[in-house]
C-alpha cells in the first residue's frame, strides 16, 4: 500500500502553503514516491481559480485589504472562494497513477471522506448533483478545486469547522449566486478544535484512497514545510 | 513530422474539456512532457504535458473553447535532433521520418506512439502499417521499443483530418466513438456514421455497436475473435483457447500465402533474436506446492473482491513472492551496461499479458510499494487496459524483472526469453493438483513449475537457485498478513 505521510501544520500563508504544495508536488513528479496530506488553515484571503470571474469578488481589493482579507489568483479548478480561520484546508499531494487517473471520481473520493468525516461528528451531509462540493441539505459546507500536472494533485478541500460564514459574503462563493454556506459550529452549536477534525479526517482519508497513511516527523510541526518536505 | 496535441480524457464520465490557458505560443519550442496548455474540467484544473519536443505549430482550438477529447487542439513539429532523443533512442531508427505520409496509415498512428521518440513509429495492429524498417540496431532494443507497437491504438486516436471546422456530424461521431468501438467496427466492417448513437452527444457505445452486429447490420462475416474477449493476465487458469491468426487465404494454384507481418510481430520478432543474442540464457526450474496460496484464496476470495472488487487470483501472490525474492537478491533486479552492472532500486515488474492480437508485457510499477491487494488491482487494471488498447507508452517501459505465464494453456514449464536490458524472467506454469510426497506419504497437492531464464553473464546459478528457494519459500510458508 503507498504511503501518504499527514500532517497538521496550523495556521500557513496561503503562498506559503503553495509553495509547499509545489515543491511536494515536484518530488512526486520526479519520481518520488511518497505522497502527503497536508492539513492547515489560512489566515483571511479570497483566492480565484482558474474559472473565476472577477464580478464575484464584490469588493475591491482596498476595501478587502482593510478587513485584512488578501487576494491570491491561484492554478486551482474552480471559481471564487474565501478561506480564513476556523476552515479546515485538506492538500492531498498525491500521484493519481496508474489507477485513479480520473478527475471525476478524484472529487468524489475527496468528497467521500468529507461526507464520512462529517458523519462521526454527527453531521449528515451529502452531495448534489452536478454541484461539486460537500452539502448539508441546502447549505455547502465544504468546497473543492484541484490542480492536476501529470496526475501529481494539487490543491484540494476546504471544510468548515468554525468558519466566520459572514466573509462569504465578500464573495459570491464558487459562482453560485445565492448558494449559503454553513459550518460545523453552526450545525453543532459548538466550536470544534481543528486540530480534532484534521485528526478525524486521516483514518478516512487513508481508507478512501487506499494509503497507509504515517504522521510526518516530527509528528506536528508548527510550520509544516520542513516535517512534509523531509522525504521518507 | 508533425505530432497532434489532442484533448485528453481526463476520466471515464468526462467528454469534453475547456481549454482555459495556452502556456505556450506558435513557434515556441517546447520539451516532451513540458506542460503546454491547461484545461478544465468542473472542479478541475490540469496542465497537459507535450506528447514530443518540438516547436508548437498550428493552434487549432483557442483559450476558453471546449471540445470533445480526443480532438486535435495544436501540432507540434518535430525535429531530427528533438525526436532522436536521450539514451537508448539514439541507436533507434526512427522509421517515422522515412515512412511515406500515407494519410490512411498516419491515421492510425496516435500520438501516444508518436510522444515515445524512442521507438520506431508503431503501426496499427491491424498490419496495415508498413513503415519501412532501417536496419536492426547494434543495440538490442529496449522493450519499450518492442512494445511500443503494441501501444498503438491506445487512448489517443488521431483526429486530425477531423478537427477543422469543416468537419461533418458523421465526423464527430466517428470521433466520439471510443478506440474499441472503432476497432469493432473495423473488425466487423460496421460503418459507424450509420448508427445512431445512444452515449454521450450522440456517441456510438459499445453497447450500440454491439448491438448492430448482432442484428445483423454487419456487412461482412464475423472476424475470428469475439471483439472484446478479455486478455488473460497471469493465471487466469480458465482462459478460453486464443484464436490463431486469421486463416491464410491462398490464392488457385498456389501452395503457400504471403502476408507481411504486422508492426507488432515484427517487434517481437527482433526483440526475441536480440535478446537471444545478447544474453547467456540458462533456464532453471523449481516446483512449488501451492496448497497454501490456494487456501488462502479460496478463505479470503469473497470478501476481497468485496473490499477491493477485483478477483483474488494467484498472480498478486506470484508479485508478492518475486518481490521478497528482488530484495534479497538484488543483482536480479538489475541490467548489465557495457563492463558496469545497474542495480535497480525500483521493482517494476513486467506482467505479460496475451492478446489476441499479439503479446505485451505492462510494467507494475514500485511493485514493492504495493500490498497485496494494490498489486492485485494493478494487475487487473493493466490487464483491462492492454485488452483496451489503453496502455500510454509509460505503462510499458521501466520494467526491472518479468512474469510470464506459459501455464495459461497448460504448459508445465516453458524456457522464457529475457525482455531486455533486463537479466531474468520467470514463467509460471500450470498450477493443477499432482501426487506428491508428503511426509512419506502420497499426498495430492495442487503443484505449480516456476521457470527461472537468467542471463548467466552475470547471475550465477547458485544465486539464481536461491533467489527460486526463496520465492518458493515464500508462496509455501509465507503469512500475506496483510490479505485481510
Amino acid at each position: 500500500m503507498r504511503r501518504c505521510l499527514h500532517a497538521y501544520a496550523g495556521r500557513v500563508g496561503y503562498a506559503e502553503a503553495a509553495d509547499l504544495q509545489e515543491r511536494c508536488a515536484r518530488l512526486l513528479k520526479d519520481g518520488g514516491r511518497v505522497e502527503r496530506l497536508l492539513l492547515l488553515e489560512h489566515p483571511p484571503v479570497i483566492t480565484l481559480g482558474r474559472n473565476a470571474r472577477s464580478a464575484d469578488v464584490l469588493h475591491d481589493e482596498a476595501t478587502l485589504e482593510s478587513l485584512g482579507v488578501a487576494v491570491h489568483e491561484t492554478n486551482r479548478g474552480g471559481q471564487v472562494t474565501y478561506h480564513g480561520p476556523g476552515q479546515l484546508v485538506g492538500y492531498p499531494i498525491l500521484d493519481l497513477s496508474p489507477d485513479r487517473r480520473d478527475v471525476a471520481r478524484y472529487l468524489r473520493d475527496l468528497e467521500e471522506v468529507l461526507i464520512r468525516t462529517l458523519s462521526q461528528f454527527g453531521v449528515t451531509a451529502g452531495r448534489a448533483p452536478g454541484l461539486t462540493g460537500v452539502w448539508v441539505g441546502a447549505e455547502k459546507i465544504a468546497s473543492l478545486g484541484v490542480h492536476l500536472s501529470r496526475w501529481v494533485t494539487t490543491h484540494g478541500f476546504a471544510l468548515n469547522v468554525n468558519t466566520d460564514l459572514s466573509r462569504f459574503g465578500l464573495i459570491v462563493p464558487c459562482g453560485l449566486r445565492g448558494a449559503a454556506v454553513t459550518s460545523m459550529q453552526r450545525l453543532l452549536g459548538r466550536a470544534l478544535p481543528l486540530e480534532e477534525v484534521a485528526a478525524a479526517i486521516v483514518p478516512v482519508f487513508g481508507e478512501v484512497f487506499g494509503r497507509e497513511m504515517a504522521p510526518a516527523s516530527p509528528p506536528v510541526a508548527p510550520v509544516a514545510a520542513p516535517a512534509l518536505t523531509e522525504v521518507a | 513530422m508533425r505530432v497532434d496535441v489532442i484533448m485528453p480524457q481526463m476520466g471515464e464520465s468526462i467528454a469534453e474539456g475547456t481549454l482555459t490557458r495556452w502556456l505556450k505560443k506558435p513557434g515556441d519550442k517546447v520539451a516532451r512532457d513540458e506542460p503546454i496548455f491547461e484545461i478544465s474540467t468542473d472542479k478541475v484544473d490540469a496542465e497537459i504535458p507535450s506528447p514530443a519536443a518540438g516547436t508548437l505549430v498550428d493552434i487549432k482550438v483557442q483559450e476558453g473553447q471546449t471540445v470533445p477529447i480526443n480532438v486535435v487542439v495544436a501540432q507540434i513539429e518535430t525535429e531530427a535532433g528533438a525526436a532522436a532523443g536521450a539514451g537508448k533512442a539514439a541507436a533507434q531508427p526512427e522509421a517515422a521520418k522515412t515512412a511515406p505520409a500515407a494519410p490512411a496509415s498516419a491515421a492510425k498512428q496516435p500520438p501516444s506512439a508518436a510522444a515515445k521518440p524512442a521507438a520506431p513509429a508503431g503501426g496499427g495492429s491491424d498490419g496495415r502499417d508498413r513503415a519501412p524498417q532501417a536496419a536492426a540496431p547494434a543495440a538490442p532494443p529496449a522493450p519499450s521499443a518492442w512494445t511500443a507497437g503494441a501501444s498503438t491504438g491506445g487512448e489517443i486516436p488521431k483526429a486530425s483530418s477531423l478537427a477543422g471546422s469543416g468537419a461533418t456530424v458523421d465526423d464527430l461521431r466517428r470521433v466520439r466513438s471510443s478506440p474499441v468501438v472503432r476497432k469493432i467496427a473495423q473488425e466487423h466492417q460496421v460503418d459507424i456514421s450509420r448508427l445512431a448513437g445512444t452515449g454521450v452527444s450522440g456517441r456510438v457505445t459499445k453497447k450500440d455497436i454491439l448491438a448492430a452486429i448482432e442484428g445483423g447490420a454487419a456487412t461482412a462475416a464475423r472476424a475470428s475473435g469475439a471483439p472484446d474477449r478479455p486478455a488473460s493476465p497471469i493465471p487466469a487458469a480458465a482462459a478460453a483457447p486464443r484464436s490463431a491468426a486469421p486463416a491464410p487465404v491462398y490464392a488457385p494454384g498456389q501452395r503457400s500465402s504471403v502476408v507481411p507481418m504486422t508492426a507488432m510481430r515484427r517487434k517481437i520478432a527482433e526483440h526475441m533474436v536480440a535478446s537471444r543474442r545478447t544474453s547467456a540464457h540458462v533456464t532453471t526450474v523449481f516446483e512449488v506446492d501451492m496448497s497454501r496460496v490456494m487456501r488462502l484464496r479460496e478463505e479470503h476470495k469473497q470478501a476481497f473482491q468485496e473490499r477491493h472488487g477485483v478477483k483474488l487470483t494467484p498472480t498478486p501472490f506470484m508479485v508478492r513472492a518475486a518481490v521478497e525474492a528482488l530484495k534479497a537478491f538484488p543483482e536480479i533486479n538489475a541490467s548489465i551496461e557495457g563492463d558496469n552492472v545497474v542495480y535497480k532500486k525500483d521493482m517494476n515488474i513486467g506482467i505479460a499479458v496475451a492478446l489476441d492480437w499479439g503479446l505485451i508485457v505492462p510494467v507494475l510499477k514500485h511493485a514493492d510499494d504495493l500490498s497485496l491487494s494494490g498489486i492485485a488491482k494493478a494487475v487487473t487494471d493493466l490487464a483491462e487496459r492492454a485488452r483496451t488498447k489503453k496502455l500510454s507508452p509509460d505503462d510499458v517501459q521501466g520494467g526491472t524483472f518479468t512474469i510470464t505465464n506459459p501455464g495459461i494453456y497448460g504448459s508445465l514449464f516453458g524456457t522464457p526469453i529475457i525482455s531486455q536490458p533486463q537479466v531474468a524472467i520467470l514463467g509460471v506454469g500450470v498450477i493443477e493438483k499432482r501426487v506428491v510426497v508428503v511426509q512419506d506419504a502420497i499426498g495430492i497437492r495442487p503443484m505449480v513449475f516456476l521457470a527461472l531464464s537468467f542471463d548467466h553473464r552475470l547471475i550465477d546459478g547458485a544465486v539464481a537457485d536461491q533467489f527460486m528457494a526463496h520465492i518458493k519459500a515464500t508462496l509455501e510458508q509465507g503469512k500475506f498478513a496483510e490479505i485481510v
